[in-house]
């Protein structure tokens, strides 16, 4: 294998954030308490009986970041809300300065952390073309020789003389990305932009970065929640957490460290007396305490796995026919599926202890909301709702490999005799 | 493709470390951010580029009715028109030069967060956007200028005219270095984006531009020659209309004013930009 040439070098990069607000003083209050302790008397901006220990506090959104990325090579970053993805593009991107570390960058980056960044709105799509290239450093000559590719390539055809503040929302994010890929920089920053186009045009960004990693040896970096265009695109994968790096390999590695790095969103321990309980909860003397997802550190799920359950429940008085029940909905409140368990009885009052284990092959991919009740049926075999949590917990579930664009929806059907 | 590309970031920062080479690069970027600040203020708009004219027009109308008029101030025998159209082109010059730096940050937040590029091309073309429009509006001040030649009532003083491009350039400083301070103090303390533009109308009317330095006497003459763009506008009218009081000292406490706003603001400019996205 020939030398790699280094792309980017970060050593010991930390970033560091005040917690509180900033900006809650003007500038009087601050020339009064600079003036006031000057004299050595209280400041009298001081706040009387506010716990102000937060306050000042720092954290590190890095915290000793060492990376090396070579020239060509496609890496994915991943991590949870708050693990320090967006801040390492931001250091990268050079929009704001680390507190300590260095880092080396051996080409020039563009990045697009935002559907079209610099485009001015009055313009014409053609003028933002230009006006995006040269925030990037390049000349004219440079963009006018990549003018006819970024025209094709963005679809927008005729309307490239339009002020922008016309296009549609789809249009905005393809010119966006056409200028991004086509311009000469050497380093690329992609932060979950392809979310906004169409399948079509995701596919042909994915494809379009894949092949200026290989053909023209750009290095991409790209932030994704999406574990499906990470594959698609990424060789490496790096995964942090808590500002650091928590995994740096391959890419189905790193995506299944992901799911063992849990993150506070996906908590696996649930006190269900803070939710939202349906009203009979009182008067039934049926309570459902705590939930616990087993075996896991975070609530992101393979298909091959199970979702396994251990609730805590308190109840009043003995019960006798109680049916579980179990459902999984989208982000967008569509119902994807309930399980029922058969009628069991639970023969003393105090506390005990359920267990349920749903098997999730069937689910192919995607956020789900759980909802939880547990059920007795009255004379006319009606179900009676004893406890009921909408929406006690959320799981991901991550797609497998063969499960990609093509594919829709969020289950697996699967055919008579078929081996998949 | 370059190869020898190597940019270094890193924690500390050099006080002094101006990238003025780096801004030098993307000289490009300063003519588009230029050419737009110029161009998209007057898109869809029924008279256009017209607004150029109109607007100063009506400034110097109003000024004319107001302190030629009513107050009855002197112009130093220089027709009315022709001496507020001029004073009025050169101080919008250098108010919109100053307004439009002074809020740099707060209102490319969005770009500046998304994206690098070296901070002060932003101010540059401010300024340069600024002369443009100067230099449009000075077409109708030179044909009033032909008229009242030609019927003289107004003797300019031809040999000292290369003095204009300098005083554009002297004014153009000044604004960008006091602009380019209150940008950066605007992004903790938000109450000067307020106080700017009224501190900008008060300046002008501390300022000769309305009446001549030539009808002050006593204290607020000797106090006038301390505020520094007495010397410029002076001088440019001397150069223009051939009229104007400029005094050694003035221009010195005008020059030295504009070299440490200059140096002090880019220095600001340049230490804030690093990290203002954590504190905007």
């Amino acid at each position: 294998m020939e030398e790699r040439k280094i792309e980017i070098k970060l050593s010991g990069v930390r970033k560091k954030y005040k917690l509180g607000s900033i900006n809650r003083r003007t500038l009087q209050a601050d020339i009064q308490s600079r003036w006031a302790r000057l004299r050595g008397k209280e400041d009298p901006n001081l706040k009387i009986g506010v716990d102000d220990r937060h306050f000042g506090e720092t954290i590190y959104a890095l915290d000793g970041i060492d990376l090396t990325i070579y020239k060509g090579e496609r890496v994915g970053i991943i991590g949870a809300n708050g693990a320090g993805k967006s801040t390492l593009l931001k250091l990268l991107s050079q929009v704001t300065a680390p507190t300590e570390g260095e880092i080396d960058l051996f080409g020039r980056v563009s990045s697009m952390l935002e559907v079209g960044t610099g485009f001015h709105r009055e313009m014409t799509g053609r003028e933002n073309i230009y006006m995006n290239g040269a925030i990037l450093g390049m000349s004219r000559a440079e963009i006018d020789a990549k003018m006819d590719d970024i025209i094709e390539f963005s679809e927008i055809g005729e309307f490239i003389d339009t002020p922008v503040k016309r296009y549609s929302s789809g249009m905005y994010v393809k010119l966006a990305f056409a200028v991004a890929a086509h311009l000469n920089s050497e380093i690329l920053i992609m932060d979950e932009v392809l979310a906004v186009g169409d399948m079509a045009f995701q596919k042909k960004c994915l494809d379009k970065m894949r092949e200026a990693a290989e053909d023209e040896g750009k290095t991409i970096l790209y932030v994704s929640h999406n574990m499906n265009t990470i594959r698609r695109l990424c060789r490496r994968v790096i995964v942090l957490n808590k500002g650091k790096i928590v995994f740096d390999g391959d890419t189905e590695e790193g995506i299944s460290a992901y799911i063992n790095f849990g993150n506070s969103e996906n908590e696996t321990h649930i006190d269900l007396s803070d939710k939202i309980h349906s009203g009979k909860r009182q008067k039934t003397g049926f309570r459902a305490e705590t939930l616990e997802l087993c075996d896991k550190v975070s609530a992101i799920y393979t298909p091959e796995e199970s979702l396994k359950l251990r609730i805590g429940l308190d109840l009043e008085k003995p019960f006798s026919g109680v049916r579980f029940r179990l459902t999984l909905r989208t982000g967008d409140d569509i119902g994807i599926g309930t399980a029922w368990t058969e009628a069991m009885d639970f023969e003393s009052a105090g506390k005990h202890v359920f267990e349920a284990e749903l098997p999730l092959e069937m689910i192919a991919a995607g956020s789900f909301f759980v909802s939880i009740g547990f059920y007795r049926q009255d004379e006319i075999g009606r179900n009676i709702p004893l406890d009921h949590v909408t929406r006690a917990f959320k799981i991901e579930v991550i797609g497998s490999p063969s499960w990609d664009k093509n594919s829709q929806g969020y289950v697996r059907l699967c055919f008579k005799n078929s081996d998949i | 493709m370059q190869q020898n590309y190597h940019k270094r970031i890193t924690a500390k920062h050099r006080l002094l470390d101006l990238k003025l080479k780096e801004v030098w690069k993307y000289r490009e970027l300063i003519g588009l951010f230029t050419k737009r600040n110029v161009t998209v203020g007057y898109r869809q708009t029924i008279l256009g580029p017209l607004w150029l004219f109109i607007n100063p027009l009506l400034t110097s109308i109003v000024h004319l009715v107001v302190f030629g008029r009513i107050a009855k101030l002197g112009t130093e025998g220089v027709p009315q028109l022709l001496f507020y159209l001029s004073g009025n082109a050169l101080w919008a010059f250098f108010s919109s030069s100053g307004l439009g730096n002074a809020g740099t940050f707060l209102s490319n937040e969005h770009l500046f967060g998304k994206v690098y590029f070296p901070r002060l091309t932003i101010p540059i073309s401010v300024v340069l956007s600024s002369a443009i429009k100067y230099a449009i509006q000075m077409i109708l001040v030179f044909g009033l200028l032909i008229y009242y030649v030609i019927a003289g009532s107004v003797s300019p003083n031809y040999p000292a005219w290369p003095l204009i491009p300098v005083i554009l350039i002297w004014l153009g400083l000044m604004a960008m270095g006091v602009g380019i301070i209150i940008s950066s103090l605007t992004i903790k303390y938000r109450d000067l984006s307020v106080l700017v533009s009224f501190g900008m109308q008060l300046w002008l009317y501390a300022s000769p531009v309305v009446y001549p330095l030539s009808t002050l006497s006593g204290t607020l003459k000797s106090v006038m020659l301390f505020n520094p763009v007495t010397a410029p506008i002076e001088l440019y009218r001397y150069a223009l209309l051939g009229v104007g009081t400029v005094t050694p000292l003035s221009v010195a406490v005008s020059v030295c004013f504009t070299a440490l706003v200059l140096l002090l603001g880019v220095i600001l400019f340049n230490k804030v930009e690093r990290n203002f996205l954590d504190t905007v």
